[in-house]
């Protein structure tokens, strides 16, 4: 039983990681007012991009690493990119924002499987970045495992945490982004530019969604498909509302989510056939659902102006 | 630039069109030192719109705006508080989600990015960290100069309207402002708070100019010492405050005399119509915001009920009309129990409602103006047969209703949202009347209204009054309550503090009941 629960968090951990960064962006984006459906889509694209690097140029030894982490920073430079391209669309020509996103999200995945196909082809893998080993503490018996011998883009994954609930309460700008999600027309009348706030929220967003995708070829499964990133980025979106907008909260339900698939994967792991495991694959979706349902509903925490463009000169 | 003082402002020849409306048409004025300028009209005479182009919010078609004789032109309004010019809008620019400090900060933190001289380094640091104990210390420090009192660490969605609005004036003079601007800063308070304000303001104009919106004649007498009067987007009037008495400023705002009707008759009411028993009911935090109130209103009778907002009277018209659940207690309609009926079973008992938020609980701002005005009797004969609508009944009583209650609009087939406030109270009032209710609920019919659509307003409860209606009435305004109602009754903390007749009240009276006091 105790190997069987070291084998379900080790596995979990890792699996929150690509959620996780794509929800903390995601978190900062709605904070701004702006939902971005279409984070699925800059997943893919990132995940492409952050393979295509390191697959085209190779290298091995340290190489390797400046290659990798060559591939991450494109990989968030063109989420970056997308999410400013999704800007101009639903900021400053107003489109309605659920369906640009289901345009972004169709756009990056076609785009990402398209180009894939001309530059790369074929189930074809890269190195990839590897898993480091602490030293010392990652002897420890069973949390040595779970928590010290992980890939750093699990750690860096982690770490964000703090750092965007900084960003967002602790710095002027953070202000200014949770000011313009609540209340544009009184950032405005503040002298606050309420579009460019936005632009910077979602480029920021985007370029932590892009990370993910990238995360997930280059860090995880070390190859690209098309279904690689399959459905995170919508699961993502609804972790942000399940963590209130707060990071800690979303990191709560990356960790939850992942945590039961990986409980399934481990049952099924562990050949427990009386059970069958299809209502196993359905957990972790029934019961980001269910707790959807039961968390707090207070109207007081989140962005109320999500999703709705803004015009100074427009009368309402 | 950044004056240590603004000895003069200046407009020239503003003119502003909106889509299919001309909003300011060549309007020239100037406010000096010390001055307090009224800027008085009716709503939709190109006030607000006026002001929001002196802010750097719109930007003019035409014209100029001068600044101790010199030229200036506002992009945005960080451009105009860094000339000094500060405003307070009439729905309060506060995020309901951050405490006062954060709100205040959020506004500096812009000012002082602005400062592109200081070195990189500061910048750098200031970008890094919210520094709000300075923010703090800042907001402390004017409160305690003016004496606004404000708590710093409150959020926004705790204070009441009028603690906002003190926060708004903090937040503008810790900007640096030596010019205010406040558009119709008493619309939302209590007569308590709105004596405070102008003393306040009166006290403040020996440091600073001031232009303030408002259509309550009182006001602009008392604090003003110039005023200019909008009619249509057109400036019809500027002089002395002094010179002029309330009824000429009036009669200039609307183009005709005019005068609110007063409740004379002396016809006695008839049996009673509500009655409310030990009512108990709860409000949205889960308080209990009606504790074992007892009320009667009899037929023909206007009650009115005085109160400082937030001491029950939403809760207690959202319990009569069946929006809010009863937790005890009894409602009798001519006689039948309304606790524990739905909506649609108080309607069809004879309840009328004209609800405080006109545009979004007493209209569907997106269906025309026909459409909103069968809302309640869609479901049946002589509007619907068989669950087919029948539109030639409903476009005879729409031109009927139109006709009757003066709503002024392109069409009945225009969006109801899209009238101005006094059109969309006149249509409510028009469905309501013209259901023949047995009751009428009315909670702040006039608020925000110009005088000639609350004239119109006040008008159609006296007549409906003598035709044996019982009226609710539940206003902030005493003016208002103390020219209607038969009888007074004063809530607070959940409970009738006390009813009195129309000949004992008396606006000094009433304003110490309602802060509590209860035996004078």
């Amino acid at each position: 039983m105790l190997d069987f629960i070291v084998l379900f968090l080790t596995v979990g951990i890792p699996l929150s990681s690509a959620l996780l960064l794509a929800s903390l962006g995601e978190t900062v984006n709605q904070r701004s007012g702006v939902f971005n459906l279409g984070c699925e889509g800059v997943m893919s694209m990132g995940a492409f991009v952050g393979m295509l690097i390191p697959f085209m140029v190779g290298g091995a030894g340290k190489v390797a690493w400046v290659v990798n982490l060559a591939g991450l920073l494109a990989a968030a430079l063109v989420g970056a990119l997308l999410g400013l391209l999704f800007g101009v669309v639903v900021i400053k020509f107003g489109a309605p924002q659920g369906i640009a996103g289901i345009g972004l999200q169709l756009f990056g995945t076609g785009l990402a499987g398209s180009l894939y196909r001309h530059f790369i082809g074929g189930a074809q893998g890269v190195a990839g970045i590897d898993a480091i080993r602490i030293p010392i503490l990652s002897d420890l018996p069973m949390v040595g495992k779970m928590l010290f011998s992980c890939n750093p883009m699990v750690y860096f994954a982690f770490l964000m945490v703090p750092a965007v609930h900084y960003l967002l309460f602790k710095t002027p700008w953070g202000l200014r982004v949770r000011a313009c999600g609540t209340m544009p027309r009184a950032a405005d009348s503040m002298g606050i530019d309420v579009s460019r706030t936005r632009y910077q929220a979602l480029a920021f967003g985007s370029a932590m969604a892009g990370l993910a995708g990238a995360y997930l070829s280059v860090c995880y499964a070390k190859i690209f498909t098309d279904t690689l990133v399959g459905g995170r980025g919508f699961i993502a979106v609804a972790l942000v509302y399940f963590g209130r907008w707060s990071p800690l909260g979303v990191m709560g339900g990356a960790l939850l989510f992942s945590l039961a698939q990986a409980l399934q994967l481990a049952v099924q792991a562990y050949g427990f056939t009386t059970f069958p495991y299809e209502f196993l694959v359905m957990l972790p979706y029934v019961l980001v659902i269910v707790v959807l349902i039961f968390v707090g509903k207070s109207k007081h925490v989140g962005p109320a102006m999500l999703g709705k463009p803004f015009n100074r000169e427009m009368r309402t | 630039m950044t004056p240590n003082a603004i000895t003069s402002l200046r407009i020239e020849h503003i003119t502003k069109r909106f889509p299919g409306v001309l909003a300011c048409s060549d309007i020239s004025l100037s406010v000096g030192k010390g001055e307090v300028l009224a800027l008085v009209g009716e709503n939709g005479a190109g006030k607000t719109t006026l002001m929001n182009i002196l802010m750097g919010l719109y930007t003019p078609d035409e014209g100029k705006i001068y600044i101790n004789n010199q030229e200036v032109v506002f992009k945005s309004p960080s451009d105009a508080f860094a000339c000094g010019i500060g405003m307070v809008h009439q729905q309060y620019m506060l995020v309901p989600n951050l405490t006062v400090t954060e709100n205040i900060a959020l506004g500096m933190a812009q000012l002082q990015d602005g400062a592109k001289q200081d070195p990189f380094l500061t910048r750098a640091k200031r970008a890094a960290k919210l520094d709000l104990a300075a923010v703090r210390r800042h907001i402390v420090a004017i409160s305690e100069h003016y004496g606004l009192a404000v708590d710093p660490d409150a959020y926004i969605w705790q204070l009441s309207v009028g603690e906002q609005q003190r926060v708004e004036l903090v937040k503008t003079l810790c900007f640096g402002a030596k010019f205010l601007i406040l558009d119709e800063p008493t619309s939302a308070l209590t007569p308590q708070e709105t004596d405070e304000l102008i003393a306040l303001l009166r006290r403040m104009s020996a440091e600073l100019s001031i232009i303030f919106i408002s259509h309550k004649l009182a006001e602009v007498k008392a604090l003003s010492s110039k005023v200019a009067i909008l009619r249509g987007g057109r400036l019809v009037f500027r002089g002395n405050t002094a010179d002029h008495s309330s009824a000429d400023i009036a009669a200039l705002m609307t183009g005709h005399e005019v005068y609110l009707p007063v409740n004379q008759s002396k016809r006695e009411p008839g049996k009673p119509m509500l009655e409310v028993r030990d009512l108990f009911v709860r409000g949205d935090r889960g308080n209990m915001a009606l504790n074992k109130l007892n009320l009667t209103v009899r037929a023909g009778e206007i009650v009115g009920l005085a109160g400082v907002s937030g001491n029950g009277q939403r809760e207690l018209a959202e319990a009569l009309t069946g929006l809010r659940m009863i937790e005890s207690g009894e409602v009798l309609l001519d006689g039948v129990n309304l606790a524990g009926k739905t909506p649609r079973q108080i309607i069809a008992q004879g309840m009328g409602y004209v609800p405080e938020e006109r545009n979004i609980e007493g209209i569907v701002p997106t269906m025309s103006i026909r459409e909103n005005l069968v809302l309640k009797d869609i479901g049946k004969p002589p509007f619907s047969h068989a669950g087919l609508i029948s539109n030639k009944k409903i476009d005879q009583n729409a031109d009927a209703l139109r006709e009757k209650f003066d709503i002024r609009c392109s069409g009945v087939n225009v969006a109801a949202g899209s009238l101005s406030g006094g059109n969309i109270q006149k249509v409510i009032l028009a469905r309501e009347i013209s259901r023949n209710p047995k009751f009428l609920i009315a909670v702040y019919p006039i608020r925000g209204l110009d005088m000639g659509a609350a004239e119109f307003i006040h008008k159609q409860l006296l007549a409906l009054r003598d035709q044996g209606v019982g009226i609710l009435l539940i206003s902030e305004e005493l003016e208002e309550i103390i020219n209607l109602s038969d009888r007074i009754a004063v809530i607070f903390k959940g409970q009738i503090q006390r009813t009195l007749g129309r000949g004992e009240a008396t606006q000094r009276k009433l304003g110490m009941m309602m802060a509590g006091v209860k035996e004078i």
